[in-house]
């Protein structure tokens, strides 16, 4: 078992003719994803790397049972794409895209809400289920099948940690990125949720940062209701306040959302934080053995 | 991206939310002359984009001709909090009966827009969440409807008594709540709303923040910029696309992704280092964006050594490698380079840099340490 994406996922991409979306295509197809079709308004018809290219999402749906979509469309046109898939049945959205406008996000994320639809992102690097199947950008040869969950706000940091898990003999069930912007689908709560349900799951790691209130809120939902162990990470120690650090949700407001805040509310709540990404590894194998 | 308060009042006035009569003024002369347009007594106020500004001296009534060159003189070229005082807002002076707060942020936690309302105005609402969160109302805006009109009323009805005023302020709370979205705003603040004595609802003071992810449908809304009060290697940064912050460390970071940046400096501070900026070069980095950001991060003279920390995924370790080289040759680089690159042809960077001086390290706490070293 796994949570988001496993073998039953049947993806479909849209921005499929597009630089990022022909590469990542080919890589997810490689990693043993199940890419079952292409959108790309205009281009129905054509092939990217074996996969039909269709002009709109309903048509792919119809035509291959797609359940499952990832967007790699630029930003002014991802909120029209993700309308599009959750208007067309799609069960799960991951979005890649990043600069959407937060205004619009909030109208993206009400309208995915009603329907029976889960959003992940924008701005995500996706989810990968190790062994399973890979939706999005994360490199696949880091991961190796394994017990640990882990969800984070960032990319590259993402990689990172789960590079350090895999050498320490780990591996891990599902990972993926919820998205550095500031209004996102779904939230570490959501996901620790699913990762509770899952089997194959033994201990959860949360990659957080500045800004908001998402890892306190969390760390709350630990303590209350989640019974496996869970380790966290926090950057942004050194990130001065009012700055944005990259991530449209990465800035302190004011007094609020710093890392100090963040790391003292995990600590509160029985989740251990490693001070580096080595350390996560080697708090979890010492857990996990 | 913020603006002045002498901004935001313009854009208000084009929303319909009233403002006092006042002027923006650059010099002495033309504050002078303002006073005279304007009547004395009179506000003098320096625009400045930090919070303080009264308790720094930078606001100051004047109630005679002298008052306003005295008070003109010294504000105009002050320091406020390391930011020197450009400009000044010359305004009426208010006859104040009741001051209110009301301010729109995206609330994050709930995944909407909400109003805020507080019958204590003048005071930042930082504070009064943080003291006594019971005395702020909150409006969640229908995130597909908008604001709708009974919600602007309950915003009204709770800050004034008199049902006259109170629909006038709702009127303001729906004029704020458009001027929010169509203009893709992350706060807009009238701290505070002044019921004065000749009974005027109006916005003596202004506050609107924008969010850079809609700046690129709001062209007017660029060009208000101050470009004067950022520092020129972040504006720099921006236009090439890159991703800079300053801090006043002499570890130079180049990083491929946010989080890992800000990881890669939290660790340089770990280690006993000081990290000079933030840089994310940004996911499939060219030769060519490696260059722009070492030119960028060059300028910081206090940088000593350059630490790249590069995890491969769809950046390329191998165009990385190539920026370096170029960067090396043509920017005279007299900075030590520590290299951390890994993932995505990482074989083939190394080929590339074999020759060029760099100092490899085989993880980011290695990198840490040994650009930490090197300082010595």
């Amino acid at each position: 078992m796994s949570i988001f994406v496993d073998k039953k996922t049947r993806l479909v991409v849209q921005g499929i003719t597009g630089r990022d979306g022909s590469f990542h295509t080919a890589q997810m197809i490689k990693y043993g994803t199940n890419v079952v079709a292409g959108v790309t308004p205009g281009r129905g018809g054509k092939e990217v790397e074996g996969v039909p290219v269709f002009n709109a999402v309903a048509e792919a749906v119809q035509k291959t049972e797609a359940n499952t979509s990832v967007i790699f469309v630029p930003a002014k046109f991802a909120p029209d794409a993700i309308y599009e898939s959750a208007d067309a049945g799609i069960k799960l959205i991951v979005c890649i895209s990043e600069g959407i406008p937060a205004i619009e996000l909030v109208k993206v994320v009400a309208y995915v809400e009603d329907k029976d639809c889960r959003l992940i992102g924008p701005n995500s690097p996706g989810v990968v289920s190790a062994g399973e199947a890979k939706v999005g950008i994360l490199p696949g040869h880091i991961f190796k099948k394994g017990s640990v969950g882990v969800v984070s706000r960032s990319g590259t940091l993402t990689y990172e940690i789960v590079d350090h898990i895999t050498k320490s003999g780990l591996g891990q069930s599902t990972c993926l990125g919820i998205g550095g912007d500031p209004v996102i689908g779904t939230k570490f709560i959501e996901c620790l949720e699913l990762f509770a349900e899952d089997g194959e799951t033994e201990a959860v790691v949360l990659v957080g940062e500045i800004g908001g209130r998402d890892e306190q809120d969390a760390a709350v939902y630990v303590k209350e209701h989640f019974n496996k162990p869970v380790f966290g990470f926090i950057v942004g120690k050194t990130a001065p306040p009012g700055k944005r650090m990259g991530h449209a949700g990465a800035i302190i407001a004011g007094t609020a959302g710093t890392a100090a805040e963040k790391i003292k509310a995990f600590e509160e709540n029985g989740i251990r934080v490693g001070e580096t990404p080595a350390d996560v590894a080697r708090l979890l194998k010492e857990k996990l053995g | 991206m913020k603006v002045h308060e002498y901004q935001a009042k313009e854009i208000f006035k084009r929303f319909g939310i009233q403002t006092p009569k006042e002027k923006m003024c650059r010099t002495v002369e033309e504050v002078v002359e303002a006073s005279k347009e304007i009547g004395i007594p009179c506000v003098i106020k320096a625009q400045v984009m930090v919070g303080g500004r009264g308790k720094a001296g930078g606001i100051k009534i004047a109630k005679n001709d002298t008052e306003v060159v005295e008070y003109a003189e010294a504000i105009l070229g002050m320091d406020i909090k390391g930011i020197s005082v450009k400009k000044v807002l010359v305004s009426e002076a208010v006859d104040i009966g009741s001051e209110a707060y009301l301010g729109i942020i995206v609330d994050r936690t709930e995944k909407k827009t909400v109003v805020m309302a507080c019958k204590e105005g003048g005071v930042e609402i930082e504070e009064i969440a943080r003291k006594k969160p019971e005395a702020i109302y909150k409006v969640y805006a229908d995130s597909l409807l908008g604001l709708l009109p009974y919600k602007a009323r309950e915003i009204g009805l709770f800050l004034y008594d008199d049902p006259k005023v109170a629909f006038e302020c709702a009127s303001i709370a729906a004029k704020l709540y458009t001027l929010f979205i169509n203009l893709d705003s992350s706060l807009a603040e009238i701290n505070p709303l002044v019921w004065d004595k000749s009974g005027r609802l109006i916005a003596l003071d202004a506050k609107i923040n924008f969010d850079d992810n809609g700046l690129f449908r709001h062209p007017d809304v660029e060009g208000m910029r101050d470009r004067e009060s950022e520092d020129e290697n972040e504006l720099n940064a921006r236009e090439k696309d890159l991703s800079y912050v300053r801090l006043t460390g002499n570890i130079g970071c180049v990083v491929n992704g946010a989080g890992l940046a800000m990881a890669t400096m939290d660790l340089v501070k770990h280690f006993g280092g000081e990290p000079a900026n933030f840089l994310d070069i940004g996911g499939s980095s060219s030769p060519e964006k490696v260059m722009n950001a070492l030119e960028i991060l060059l300028r910081d003279r206090n940088v000593k050594v350059i630490f790249f920390n590069i995890f491969g995924g769809i950046t390329r370790c191998d165009d990385v490698a190539n920026g370096i080289l170029e960067a090396k040759k043509k920017l005279s680089i007299k900075q030590p380079i520590v290299a951390r690159l890994t993932g995505t042809n990482e074989d083939k960077a190394m080929e590339i840099l074999k020759e060029a001086g760099l100092i490899f390290a085989n993880s980011m706490d290695d990198g840490a340490k040994k650009a930490i070293e090197l300082l010595k």
